[in-house]
């Protein structure tokens, strides 16, 4: 059963070889808008980040440089605090799981529900909402008698995951959504339908390789989520990266440390989200 | 005492919460126990409030991650009573009357006295009304909001009792800060290292030993109390009725109780804060005299809120608050 | 991953015999599952905890208390607050998201926009709001911004901050669906480009956008760590009341009247996402 390829081609493949004039003039003008676009939002972005990362080099008294406040981030030794590192562990394997069993639950029930049950479509949609609306240090009230169970019996912080999911629905709900409604399910399905696949075949091997932006973008979405979830684990007293790096801002007077942690966790977030990136490539080339 | 030890190295850990390392020294203080007994010490949410503190023995209770042991706030602490088991340490007579339960439910450990923290770039300031002059635009800051804050709540009680007002009626302090308000002085960010460092909170209202300047991060800080106040606020230990380490969580009190030179109450001392058996030691002469000279003068004789005067003026702050700064 | 069985006419069936058919929406019952353990239950409690005294006896009339104009003024603040920051989040990031999809979709430009997006829809609290004081504050690096401190503008400006980024990867597969022979298309048969976005791209994508939006203005909703760290001596919105209700020091603990005042945000979000689909029933037509 061959994987039905994306529809869509690149604006640059398909402008080669048609009449120019109105094409040029077009891409000419959208090129200008591009870079003044880029230019004016990344300042934008990048402005507050440098004003953090010119704090987290303050020295002692203001105007002076010193690295201090990094060098804090690997020497901390705290007094019955783990260590980053296995904190950085256990945050990786979060997201990993939270990750899988996201996409898991959400892809093939949306899927579902677009093809065969779409009375249930609105009701999904504001469950997938609901999470945001209740904030986390309420819903930690609630969770807390569920976590008391499941901390019976002593199971680590990977625990936290069943309720990132949850956290990371509305997200990936609205990512995939996007993807979804921009291919023609009901045809496809119908088409691999009549070349007798199953609707594991359907949903797994032609809908799913159509989504792929969007898939790619609701696990950026949902990693980023783990990678920077605080308030939760926070207050159910688990040791996540977050968690960990407040700590170790809070056990020192030097003011600039809560920014070097700060800005050490959104580097490390953006690597690993340029290379989860880089997973969508390789599954185009083995289609 | 020995037996206390023994078992209490039977089990070998000891859960807090609430502790950060900076705060009145605390972090030595842990160092300092474990050397002694070599009983590892777990310190959760450092950075947590008196509630979540009573929250977590709640959520954790009958788990191992229960925390043994609590430092915190003196409302919260009378509303929670039938969360603690009751001691008495064995320095128990040294404590004054008024700052322990009779039952021993709870004793209070350490406080301080609010005061006004603010860079040296403005000199000295002698008094509150300074505060209202024009070089101190934007500049007054409390230490979180006084309708959910202890901190908070006190700032605004002692800037009352400086004008006058008394410990029953919070008006004259909510007027104080509606006046620093008109004048544009009043500062709605919160207060932490990092904005007193950048300069944007230069003037802070906050418990003394939370204005020194090595816990503030800041060298050029300085502190005053007002001459005719001294506004003082006490924490209380309370030990969990279900803690999973019992005997360790006596035995922490007794190493925050003792009079020793490296003992809690000494190792609060120097970290600025002023320990509950302070008049007993200075009378026995086992205080650190070198330490307790740092701490700012204080004339008058303290006063410390009652429970139904806190709760009175958190009442007032809540319905008068928003109005007086909005 | 259960999915369930059904036979159907017309297709050819790989496997042989009758089976037994289970209704449609057996197949969605794992996500039910899931989402009644860990998000329904937890909202129950809640919900329940609203409408009981602190001792424990129910008090349905504590529904009343939303109306008191002091709970009504922050849920109107809280409103203004998520509408600003969705909508310019939104109409931002939409400009964004079309520059960046009109590029190499296998780009590095394209690859590190997602990145750094990814990173920045998650960031806030108070590193952020510290970044925009030391720029803007009142001894600001760049300038003071007279309006920082007034309420919804200083904060709006930097919930937008991780709004862009979150719209510009929830609404970036929906601009990639735009194929490109339609705009070819409308050119070949004269239309201009405000034309093609006002018969074929707009409806198109109407959708999605009002989906994301909303997605944005449940996301500013319950953050409340970045505008506690921006001002904290009035509460503007619900969860900086939810906060104080929750974990006062001074005793004005209320776990009730906390979770009355969440009960308040779903009964919003309700309402919202009530307007929200009326909304996209008239641009299915627009569609038509």
């Amino acid at each position: 059963m061959a994987a039905v390829t994306a529809l869509s081609e690149t604006p640059a493949a398909a402008s080669a070889g048609r009449p120019s004039g109105m094409q040029t003039r077009r891409r000419r003008r959208l090129n200008v808008f591009r870079y003044l676009v880029f230019t004016v939002f990344g300042l934008f972005f990048v402005l507050p980040l440098l004003a953090m990362a010119r704090f987290s080099l303050e020295g002692a008294k203001l105007g002076t440089w010193s690295l201090s406040a990094w060098r804090q981030i690997a020497s901390f030794q705290g007094i019955g605090v783990p260590p980053l590192l296995s904190a950085i562990e256990i945050t990786l394997e979060l997201a990993a799981i939270t990750c899988v069993v996201t996409l898991v639950l959400l892809v093939p029930t949306m899927i579902w529900i677009r093809l065969r049950v779409q009375w249930l479509a609105r009701t999904v949609e504001f469950l997938c909402l609901l999470p945001l609306t209740i904030p986390a240090i309420v819903l930690v009230v609630g969770l807390g008698s569920i976590y008391n169970r499941i901390q019976h019996y002593e199971l680590s912080a990977l625990m936290l995951f069943w309720v990132y999911v949850i956290l990371a629905l509305p997200y990936a709900y609205r990512a995939l959504a996007a993807g979804l409604n921009a291919i023609d399910v009901t045809t496809l399905s119908e088409a691999a339908r009549s070349l007798g696949a199953s609707w594991f075949t359907v949903i797994v091997r032609v809908i799913a390789p159509n989504m792929r932006q969007a898939i790619l973008n609701a696990l950026i979405l949902t990693a980023s989520l783990v990678l920077g979830e605080f308030t939760i684990a926070y207050l159910l007293l688990y040791d996540n990266l977050q968690v960990e790096l407040y700590s170790i801002s809070r056990s020192t007077p030097n003011a600039g440390v809560i920014f070097s942690t700060s800005f050490a966790a959104l580097l490390f977030a953006f690597v690993l989200l340029l290379i989860l990136s880089y997973a969508g490539r390789l599954r185009r080339g083995r289609g | 005492m020995n037996a206390l030890v023994a078992a209490a190295k039977k089990e070998g850990t000891l859960n807090v919460i609430a502790l950060p390392p900076t705060w009145a020294n605390y972090g030595a203080i842990l160092s300092a126990f474990t050397a002694k007994y070599g009983i590892k010490i777990n310190s959760a949410n450092p950075t947590g409030t008196s509630q979540q503190e009573v929250d977590a023995v709640k959520t954790e209770n009958g788990t191992a991650k229960a925390p043994d042991v609590l430092d915190i706030g003196m409302a919260v602490a009378l509303a929670n009573t039938n969360l603690f088991a009751p001691y008495e340490v064995s320095t128990w007579s040294s404590i004054p009357t008024a700052q322990k339960a009779p039952n021993g439910i709870w004793v209070q450990d350490y406080g301080g006295y609010m005061a006004v923290g603010y860079s040296s770039k403005f000199g000295t300031i002698t008094s509150l009304n300074q505060l209202l002059g024009p070089q101190f635009k934007n500049a007054v800051a409390l230490n979180g909001n006084p309708t959910s804050a202890n901190a908070g709540l006190n700032g605004v009680m002692m800037a009352n009792l400086a004008e006058g007002g008394t410990a029953d009626n919070i008006a004259d302090g909510v007027s104080f800060f509606s006046k620093l308000k008109a004048a544009g002085n009043f500062s709605p960010i919160s207060a932490t290292g990092a904005t007193i460092k950048a300069g944007t909170t230069p003037v802070v209202f906050n418990w003394d030993y939370l204005n020194l300047p090595s816990y503030v991060g800041v060298s050029n800080w300085k502190v005053f109390i007002p001459s005719n106040v001294a506004l003082g606020g006490y924490y209380a230990q309370a030990i969990n009725k279900n803690a999973p380490d019992p005997a360790a969580a006596r035995l922490w009190e007794e190493f925050l109780y003792s009079q020793a030179a490296s003992g809690g109450q000494n190792l609060w001392l120097e970290g600025g804060a002023r320990p509950v058996e302070q008049a007993a030691m200075q009378s026995n002469g086992s205080i650190n005299t070198a330490a307790a000279s740092k701490l700012p003068a204080v004339t008058v004789t303290p006063t410390f809120l009652s429970p139904t005067q806190a709760t009175d003026a958190a009442n007032y702050l809540a319905a008068n608050w928003a109005k007086a700064i909005g | 991953m259960a999915v369930a069985a059904t036979t159907e006419t017309g297709a050819r069936p790989s496997w042989s015999g009758r089976r037994p058919s289970a209704p449609a929406w057996a197949g969605t019952v794992p996500f039910f599952a899931y989402v009644g353990v860990f998000l329904l239950w937890p909202t129950g409690i809640v919900v329940v905890d609203a409408l009981k005294n602190p001792n424990g006896s129910w008090a349905f009339s504590n529904i009343s208390e939303l109306g008191d104009p002091l709970v009504r003024g922050y849920f109107i603040g809280s409103f203004k607050l998520c509408l600003l920051s969705s909508v310019s989040g939104a109409v931002f990031g939409a400009i964004l998201a079309y520059a960046v999809a009109s590029g190499n979709p296998d780009g590095m430009v394209r690859r590190l926009y997602l990145a750094i997006s990814g990173v920045l829809a998650q960031f806030g609290g108070v590193t952020l709001a510290f970044a925009f004081l030391v720029l803007l504050g009142p001894v600001g690096l760049l300038f003071h911004a007279s309006w920082y401190f007034d309420f919804p503008w200083g904060i709006g400006l930097i919930y937008t901050y991780f709004q862009i980024p979150l719209m510009v990867l929830v609404f970036l597969p929906a601009i990639d669906g735009l194929k490109v022979q339609w705009r070819e298309a409308s050119e070949n048969l004269g239309a201009s480009a405000w034309q093609y976005w006002r018969y074929v791209g707009g409806p198109l994508l109407a959708p999605a956008f009002l989906g994301t939006t909303l997605l944005l203005f449940a996301n500013a909703l319950s953050a409340f760590a970045t505008i506690e760290a921006w001002e904290n001596q009035i509460a503007y919105i619900v969860p900086q009341q939810i906060s104080t209700a929750l974990s006062s020091e001074v005793g004005l603990s209320n776990v009730n009247v906390a979770d009355l005042l969440a009960l308040g945000m779903v009964i919003m979000v309700a309402i919202v996402m009530t307007g929200y689909a009326l909304l996209q029933r008239r641009a299915a037509r627009w569609l038509r």
